[in-house]
């Protein structure tokens, strides 16, 4: 299929193959991207007026946001399953898990848009104050990170998959694997937007 | 991922389903724990806290960290070191006096 080397082999210099390699130094730099942006809310947070940030973090929905962090913690061990799944040779349960692992994150889309929406109608925008500006910036990136992911995985879980499972299932495993580190970052990033802006 | 065997899968199978839990029970916990009475800095650590031992299920179980090689774990390090300069660095301004001067 490519004469790319080292997609499913591992390198005898790292022990590792190029595919995973690459996508851990890709989430490398989005932690770097993320800590940007936690860095300065940080900063935000000291230089603000004493009970600004929890004010306006007081008119967040915790419901709606705990809703969202279950609904990503059950994606994500979907994703780890489907590849599991593949691991054991049941692509039946594969496209299962995969296709609940799509529907969550498109589950968390919904919850996100009633929760922006529900922002818009009070007059709350992203200008309303500081701590609403680096709220969107934060959310919408992440908001951002799911769609791209989404994408991603609804390819997997397309006819696509069916002809690569029969064409190399080593090759499907690999590819899902690796996008499993990608929805799992996705997943390890709300861990810690959630608390820091609806729950301080 | 080391150790691809059919036996080792769905040993891993098992752990998945722990950790799910886990991570659905500290979700809660942390929830509960925000209307506790505490100061800022003490609600502060405990969330982080908590979120830090979720972030540590999920990359060491979900991303299996627990049993990659030693390449990733030290890219993993040079990121943390970067990031933990991205976010403490600047924490030196705060003891710039240059206005008050």
């Amino acid at each position: 299929m490519s004469n790319i080397p080292y997609i499913l082999e591992e390198r005898p210099d790292t022990g590792l193959n190029n595919s995973k390699l690459g996508v851990w130094i890709f989430l490398a730099s989005e932690v770097m991207l993320f800590g940007g942006l936690f860095s300065a809310y940080v900063f935000l947070r000291i230089a603000a007026p004493e009970g600004d940030f929890g004010y306006w973090g007081s008119k967040l929905n915790v419901p709606m946001a705990t809703f969202n962090t279950l609904l990503l913690i059950t994606s994500s061990v979907t994703m780890v399953m489907s590849w599991a799944s593949l691991k054991l040779e049941q692509f039946d349960k594969y496209k299962m898990y995969l296709g609940i692992t799509i529907l969550c994150g498109l589950a968390f889309l919904v919850v996100k848009y009633f929760e922006y929406t529900s922002k818009f109608d009070h007059g709350i925008y992203p200008s309303s104050s500081t701590f609403m500006g680096i709220y969107f910036t934060l959310t919408g990136l992440h908001v951002l990170h799911i769609i791209g992911g989404l994408l991603v995985l609804i390819f997997f879980w397309s006819k696509q998959s069916d002809k690569m499972w029969n064409e190399d299932k080593d090759l499907l495993a690999n590819r899902i694997e690796i996008t499993g580190l990608y929805w799992h970052f996705v997943d390890l990033v709300w861990i810690f937007l959630f608390p820091i802006l609806y729950l301080l | 991922m080391a150790g691809n065997s059919k036996e080792s899968i769905e040993h891993h199978i098992k752990i998945y389903i722990n950790v799910f839990i886990s991570l659905a029970v500290l979700t809660v916990v942390t929830v509960a724990v925000s209307y506790l009475e505490v100061s800022f800095i003490e609600a502060f650590f405990i969330a982080i806290t908590v979120a830090t031992i979720k972030g540590s299920l999920v990359l060491c179980y979900f991303m299996h960290l627990i049993s990659e090689r030693q390449a990733i774990i030290w890219l993993l390090v040079t990121t943390l070191v970067a990031f933990l300069i991205l976010l403490f660095i600047p924490l030196i301004s705060l003891t710039d006096q240059v206005g008050g001067w």
